[in-house]
C-alpha cells in the first residue's frame, strides 16, 4: 500500500501541518539574531524542522510501500472525549453530585457490553459518593457539589 | 565515609513514619495499577499528581517513585496468571510465566518474579548510591552550551532506543518542543501561541498532556478490542521456591541486573527494552533454548529482573542531570519543578534529604513490594478479574477531576480532551506519545540553553563543536542517528522488537 492513504502520508500531513502554522503564528513574535534570540527564533526554527520532516514523511507515504491507516472508531472517541467536554461544560450548573456520574454514564456507554443494570448503577452512586468525600471533603478541591441550576 | 553519613540522612528521612506510610501507599498503588491491564504508571501518576502538591517535596518523590517501580512488580502478576500484560515491560514475562502457571507452577513464576524483581532492585539501589552522585560532580562542570548537546543527545538517544520510524519520533519530540514553549516567553515575558487565551499564559501543564495523551488515549485504543479475560482459575500453591529453583535463577536474576541497570540509565531504554534484552541474552546463553517458551524458569527470572533494576536506574539521569529517559521521569521532572526545585545537578548538593531519602525509600520499597506481594496474590487475583468496562469510566473520572484540580479550571479539562483526541489519532498513524511528553517537558529548558549558549558565545553556533564535553555528545548522538540508518542495526533493531507484535 501506498499513496495518500498511508500513516506515513497522514503523519506527514499532521507534522507538515503543525509546522508550516508555527512559522506563521511565529512571525508577530520579534526574532532578535543568533546571539540574542528574540521570542520567535526558537519557535521558527523548529517549525522550519518539524515542516520539514513533515514534508519528508509525505513522501514516503507516497513513494514506499507502507501501512494503510487503520479505521478510527468514531463512537468510543465520541462518547469519552464527549464525556469529558460534558463534564467541563455543565460542572457549574449540574455540580460534582450529578455531573459526575452522568459524565461516567456517558463515557461507560461507549463499551460495547455497556448496559443499564442496578448493580453498576448502585456502584456507580457508592463512586460517585467516594469522589465528593475524598476529593471534595478529603482533598478540598473547589468543584460545586450542587450546581447553579438546583440552588446550589 | 560520606556515602555513610548521607545514607544514614536518606534512612533518617525514609524511615520516617509518614514517609514509610507514603512510600507504602504508593507501592501498593503501584502493584494495583501494575495489575490492571490498561491503566499504566504514566497515567497513573499524571493523575495523582496533583494529590501531591500539599507533601513535602520528599514525600510526594517517594510515593511517586514507589507507584513506578511498584507496577513492575504488578505487571508481572498479570503476565504470568492472564498472558496480558499487566504493563508494557511484562510481555515477555507472559511468555515463559503463563506456561509456567499453566503447568501449575503459577506459584513458582509468581515468586521467582517477586524474588528476582526485589534482588534487582537492591543492586539498583546501590548502584545509585554511587554513581549518582559522581554523575552530578561532572555535571556541575557543565555550561549552557553542554546542557544543549546533553538535552540533544538525550531526545536523540530516546529516538534510537524506541521502537517504530525515526522520523516519526523525531517528528513526535518537535511537535512536543513546541507544544512545550506555549505560554509566557520567560526571557521577554511574550506571549506565544496564546490565541489571546488567558488561560494559556502559564503555558500548558505537562500534566494535561499526560492524561490527556496517555490517559484517554490509552482508554480509546483499549476500547477497540475489548476481550474477556481468562485468569488461571487453578489454586495458587508452591510460592516458596526450591533450593534447585534458586540456583538456575540466580545467575539470569544477576544478568537481567546487569542489562536492566544500563539500559536504564539510557534515555528511551527504561524498563521495556531492558525485559526485551535480557530475555534475549537469557535464550542465547541457555543450553536449553528449546524451553524458552514453554515455561522455562529464567525467562521469568531475567526479564523481571532487567525490568525492575531498569525502572530503578532511569533516576539517575533524572536526578542528577535534571534529564527524563521516559515519560514517568518527565512527570517526575514535573513534580520537582512544581514543588519548587529545578532538577540537575545541584539537587544532590541542596537537597540531600530528597535525593537520599528517594533512594533508601526505593529499597524499603523493594522490601515491601516483597512482603506485601506474596501473601496477597489473593488480592490482586480478584483485581484482574475487573472487566475493563467497569474501570475505564472511573479512569476518566480521576483524570476529569484531577485536571481540573490543576488551577480549579474547567478549561484544563477541555484542552485535555483535546490531547485525548490527539492522541488516539497519533497512536493511528504510528506516532508514539512518550517522545512528545519528553519533548514536551525539555522543550523551555532546552531553548534556554540554546539562548544562553548562544548569548555566550555571540552567537556562534560552532562553539558548540569547539567545546569539548559538548562536541563528545553531539558526536555520540549523531552516531547513534547514523548507526540506526545503517542498514545492518537497522535489521537487528526489526528483529529486537519482532517480538513486540
Amino acid at each position: 500500500m501506498q499513496g495518500t492513504r498511508t500513516k506515513d502520508f497522514w503523519a506527514g500531513v499532521v507534522y507538515a501541518g503543525f509546522g508550516l502554522a508555527t512559522m506563521v503564528l511565529a512571525r508577530d513574535l520579534p526574532m532578535g539574531s543568533a546571539a540574542r534570540m528574540g521570542a520567535g527564533y526558537f519557535p521558527t526554527m523548529l517549525g522550519g524542522l518539524l515542516a520539514a520532516i513533515g514534508l519528508a514523511a509525505m513522501l514516503r507515504g507516497l513513494r514506499n510501500p507502507g501501512e494503510a491507516v487503520p479505521r478510527i472508531h468514531i463512537r468510543p472517541a465520541v462518547l469519552v472525549i464527549g464525556a469529558t467536554f460534558f463534564f467541563a461544560a455543565t460542572l457549574g450548573y449540574l455540580g460534582l453530585a450529578v455531573a459526575l456520574p452522568t459524565a461516567i454514564l456517558i463515557a461507560a456507554a461507549a463499551s460495547r457490553s455497556f448496559r443499564l443494570a442496578p448493580a453498576p448503577l448502585l456502584g456507580l452512586l457508592g463512586f460517585t459518593a467516594f469522589c465528593v468525600l475524598v476529593f471534595l471533603r478529603g482533598l478540598g478541591v473547589p468543584m460545586p457539589m450542587i450546581g447553579t441550576w438546583f440552588g446550589g | 565515609m560520606d556515602i555513610l553519613s548521607d545514607l544514614l540522612l536518606g534512612a533518617q528521612t525514609a524511615f520516617s513514619f509518614s514517609n514509610l506510610a507514603y512510600c507504602l501507599l504508593g507501592v501498593f498503588l503501584g502493584t494495583a495499577i501494575g495489575v490492571l491491564p490498561g491503566l499504566g504508571p504514566t497515567a497513573t501518576i499524571a493523575m495523582l499528581l496533583p494529590v501531591t502538591f500539599g507533601l513535602a517535596p520528599e514525600t510526594a518523590l517517594i510515593m511517586l517513585a514507589g507507584i513506578f517501580y511498584g507496577a513492575q512488580y504488578g505487571g508481572s502478576t498479570t503476565a504470568i496468571l492472564v498472558n496480558l500484560p499487566g504493563e508494557s515491560s511484562s510481555v515477555v514475562t507472559a511468555l515463559d510465566g503463563y506456561q509456567m502457571a499453566r503447568k501449575g507452577q503459577a506459584g513458582k513464576a509468581l515468586a521467582t518474579a517477586a524474588i528476582g524483581s526485589f534482588v534487582a532492585g537492591s543492586i539498583a539501589t546501590v548502584l545509585i548510591t554511587f554513581f549518582a552522585p559522581m554523575l552530578s560532580h561532572i555535571a556541575l562542570a557543565f555550561g549552557p552550551h553542554e546542557y544543549f548537546s546533553l538535552m540533544v543527545l538525550g531526545l536523540m538517544a530516546s529516538v534510537v532506543l524506541a521502537s517504530g520510524s525515526l522520523l516519526h519520533a523525531v517528528g513526535m519530540i518537535i511537535l512536543g518542543l513546541i507544544l512545550g514553549l506555549i505560554g509566557t516567553d520567560t526571557n521577554s515575558g511574550e506571549m506565544r501561541f496564546t490565541f489571546g487565551m488567558f488561560e494559556l499564559a502559564d503555558g500548558i501543564s505537562f500534566v494535561i498532556v499526560a492524561m490527556g495523551v496517555f490517559g484517554l488515549g490509552e482508554i480509546l485504543s483499549n476500547l477497540e478490542d475489548e476481550t474477556e479475560r481468562s485468569t488461571v482459575k487453578a489454586r495458587i500453591t508452591g510460592l516458596m521456591p526450591r533450593r534447585e529453583d534458586f540456583r538456575r535463577m540466580m545467575a539470569p536474576v544477576l544478568r537481567g541486573t546487569g542489562i536492566g541497570a544500563v539500559l536504564g540509565i539510557l534515555p528511551g531504554g527504561g524498563a521495556m527494552l531492558a525485559s526485551f534484552a535480557a530475555y534475549a541474552l537469557e535464550k542465547k546463553v541457555s543450553h536449553h533454548p528449546e524451553q524458552f517458551g514453554n515455561g522455562a524458569i529464567e525467562g521469568v527470572a531475567g526479564p523481571e529482573s532487567a525490568n525492575n533494576a531498569g525502572a530503578q536506574t532511569s533516576f539517575i539521569p533524572m536526578l542528577t542531570l535534571g534529564i527524563p529517559s521516559n515519560p514517568v521521569m518527565a512527570l517526575m521532572i514535573g513534580a520537582l519543578i512544581m514543588q519548587g526545585i529545578q532538577p540537575g545537578p545541584s539537587v544532590i548538593q541542596e537537597q540531600p534529604v530528597l535525593f537520599w531519602g528517594l533512594i533508601v525509600s526505593m529499597w524499603v520499597g523493594n522490601l515491601m513490594l516483597l512482603v506485601l506481594n506474596l501473601p496477597l496474590i489473593g488480592l490482586w487475583v480478584k483485581m484482574i478479574s475487573i472487566p475493563y468496562r467497569y474501570l475505564y469510566p472511573c479512569i476518566v473520572a480521576f483524570c476529569m477531576i484531577g485536571v481540573f484540580s490543576l488551577n480549579n479550571a474547567s478549561f484544563d479539562i477541555w484542552l485535555m480532551g483535546l490531547f485525548g483526541i490527539a492522541g488516539y489519532l497519533l497512536r493511528k498513524l504510528d506516532c508514539e506519545p512518550a517522545p512528545l511528553l519528553l519533548g514536551f517537558v525539555l522543550g523551555p529548558m532546552l531553548e534556554e540553553h540554546l539562548r544562553r549558549a548562544m548569548l555566550v558565545s555571540k552567537g556562534d553556533a560552532t562553539a558548540f563543536l569547539t567545546r569539548p564535553i559538548s562536541a563528545v555528545l553531539l558526536l555520540v548522538a549523531l552516531l547513534m542517528v547514523v548507526s540506526i540508518l545503517a542498514p545492518a542495526v537497522r535489521a537487528k533493531r526489526a528483529e529486537a522488537f519482532v517480538e513486540d507484535e
